[in-house]
């Protein structure tokens, strides 16, 4: 892996991010095959994550009212966490050739862990009269909470193999991207990328507060429950695939937001845009800072990320 | 068609909080709801618009049971505007009044048209572009209005239109009150049925047909304002010992305390 052909890959990375597939075939056709097998579903994924983390962010901190509201919040990144890890400990030396699958064990793992820790944050906030949004942020990070200690549990119990592979995935690695893993996640994010643009005016009306969006006419339990789950399953899906990457679905909406203001017919897809660029450029940079090594992407993201953040603040402490 | 509440009682953690209460709010006509505090006002106001379910009677809107209209059409026909709002982002005052326009299929370009003009009625137009975030109690709750305004703003085919504001005048100074009142009126005239929930006796006199005095969960009286605002009843309900004489201009009784 030389600085030449990865400076290809980071203009293929903006290529793919914009234009889709077009760039990265025709560079194939001049490079070796691997760069359309390694490197062009890793770029995919890492739109395809970056979208679905950012996207789900946006809708999360309008359905809690709060802008530093997060996926990981409603308990589906503690929960998808715990599912990983359990995955590696139980099967061990299993995981290595499961890894050679597309949807490889541990990716199971974190998607049934992440699915159960938010069923049972939702369970716990939902009564008779409706899911309270307070009690639920509570219970998330209870859960969190939980997750964690679990988490350090199983890292107590492991070996040190096994420990190594625990905190690689927790930093978040797109670096076992397949095409398999890239159609599943196509198949989340188009989903979510469909259905969230139906509940955009909901969600603009419950930032008013709930009630005011009932009498709005919005059936807030049914829009919520929906959101909820598509949540559930994008991050789930994203945690499975592509590790803990952090920082992309708290940030992403939060810049987004400061930019073009809080309506989410325009926030949610725009989030999704710089989510997936975020995403390509930090797992760009995360192949070639350290050549010949790897970072984690996670690590990377959210040292792009965050001074990007502080400045915008920075600069919105001015202005008002 | 009305807005009526029958027999509604409302027990809530072990608090009667209304108990056999019955109005009804008259298309055309401006009801105002007075009475101490925790009385049952507000508690009456969310069990009118479908808050709150009653712990025993009935309360329909147009002649069908309110939970049996389709949540769209039920917000095509009644626009409610709460006391506070939790709203903390940065929508601009034209966002913050087209949320209004969610339950019609009118199209952008009409929306956008009752918006402006929406914004314009309560004194706000200066504000369409500015955050709503930086704006201060008065104008915030200005803008509120003109959302539930703009939510009503055609008639509805269904059937007719009520609005329920919960003390609308409480951030408001002088010029403003009046303004809401004239607005209240002319919604009134255009024959929008408005049920409010006021504190200050003169205003509610002045501007309503129908009265409701609140006491304790129960009906302390109700009807139009010469008849229910005696001195006694002030005295029987808020503890308060005032006169009652009479608006040099518009004749309406006049609190004096």
């Amino acid at each position: 892996m030389t600085v030449g052909t990865v400076s290809i890959s980071i203009a293929e990375a903006f290529g793919a991010a914009v234009a889709a597939v077009l760039p990265g075939s025709e560079i194939a056709g001049q490079t070796q095959v691997i760069l359309f097998d390694i490197r062009l579903p890793r770029i995919l994924l890492a739109v395809l994550v970056g979208a679905v983390l950012a996207s789900t962010g946006a809708v999360m901190q309008g359905l809690f009212r709060n802008p530093l509201a997060d996926p990981s919040l409603i308990g589906v990144s503690g929960g998808a966490s715990v599912g990983a890890s359990l995955m590696i400990v139980l099967a061990g030396g299993a995981v290595e050739s499961g890894m050679l699958m597309g949807l490889s064990l541990v990716a199971a793992g974190a998607f049934v862990g992440g699915f159960a820790a938010t069923l049972l944050v939702y369970r716990l906030a939902t009564s008779g009269i409706g899911t309270s949004v307070t009690t639920m942020l509570l219970a998330g990070i209870a859960i969190g909470a939980l997750a964690g200690a679990l988490n350090s549990l199983l890292s107590y119990f492991a070996d040190n193999d096994m420990l190594r592979q625990i905190s690689l995935w927790q930093m978040g690695n797109l670096s076992a991207a397949s095409w398999a893993k890239v159609s599943i996640m196509g198949l989340v994010a188009l989903i979510l990328l469909v259905r969230f643009p139906r509940d955009s005016s909901a969600l603009n009306a419950l930032l008013l507060g709930e009630s005011e969006a009932r009498h709005l006419g919005i059936d807030v339990q049914r829009v919520k429950r929906r959101l909820i789950v598509l949540t559930a399953l994008g991050v789930g899906v994203s945690v499975a695939l592509a590790g803990m990457v952090g920082f992309v679905g708290l940030v992403i909406p939060h810049v987004v937001r400061l930019l073009i203001g809080p309506d989410h017919r325009w926030l949610v897809p725009c989030s999704a845009l710089a989510g997936a660029i975020l995403l390509v450029v930090a797992d760009s940079l995360a192949r070639v800072v350290v050549l010949p090594a790897e970072l984690p992407t996670g690590i990377l993201t959210a040292l792009l990320g965050a001074p990007f953040f502080i400045a915008l603040l920075l600069q919105q402490r001015r202005e008002v | 068609m009305t807005l009526r509440a029958e027999n509604i009682s409302l027990h809530l953690s072990g608090f009667d909080l209304l108990r056999n209460v019955s109005m009804q709010v008259e298309p055309g006509m401006v009801t105002a709801i007075v009475g101490p505090n925790g009385a049952g006002k507000s508690s009456l106001l969310r069990v009118l618009t479908g808050e709150l379910a009653a712990t025993k009677g009935d309360v329909t809107l147009n002649r069908h049971d309110l939970n049996h209209w389709p949540v769209e059409q039920k917000a095509q026909m009644l626009a409610v505007l709460p006391q506070h709002s939790l709203l903390n982002f940065p929508f601009t005052a034209n966002e913050v009044v087209g949320l209004g326009r969610i339950p019609h299929q009118t199209g952008t370009l009409k929306d956008a048209e009752i918006v402006a003009q929406a914004l314009t009625l309560v004194d706000a137009e200066y504000l369409q572009k500015r955050y709503y975030t930086q704006m201060s109690g008065g104008e915030k709750q200005r803008v509120q209005l003109a959302r539930v305004l703009a939510q009503i703003w055609l008639p509805c085919e269904t059937g007719d239109q009520f609005l329920v504001l919960d003390e609308p005048t409480a951030a408001f100074d002088l010029a403003h009150q009046q303004l809401t009142l004239d607005i209240v009126r002319q919604l009134a005239a255009r024959g929008v049925g408005v049920v409010m929930v006021l504190h200050d006796l003169n205003l509610a006199a002045r501007c309503a047909d129908n009265l409701v005095v609140f006491d304790g969960g129960l009906v302390a009286a109700q009807g139009a304002p010469e008849q229910v605002l005696t001195e006694q009843l002030i005295d029987q309900v808020f503890g308060v010992k005032a006169m009652i004489a009479r608006h040099p201009l518009t004749n309406k009784p006049l609190v004096i305390t």
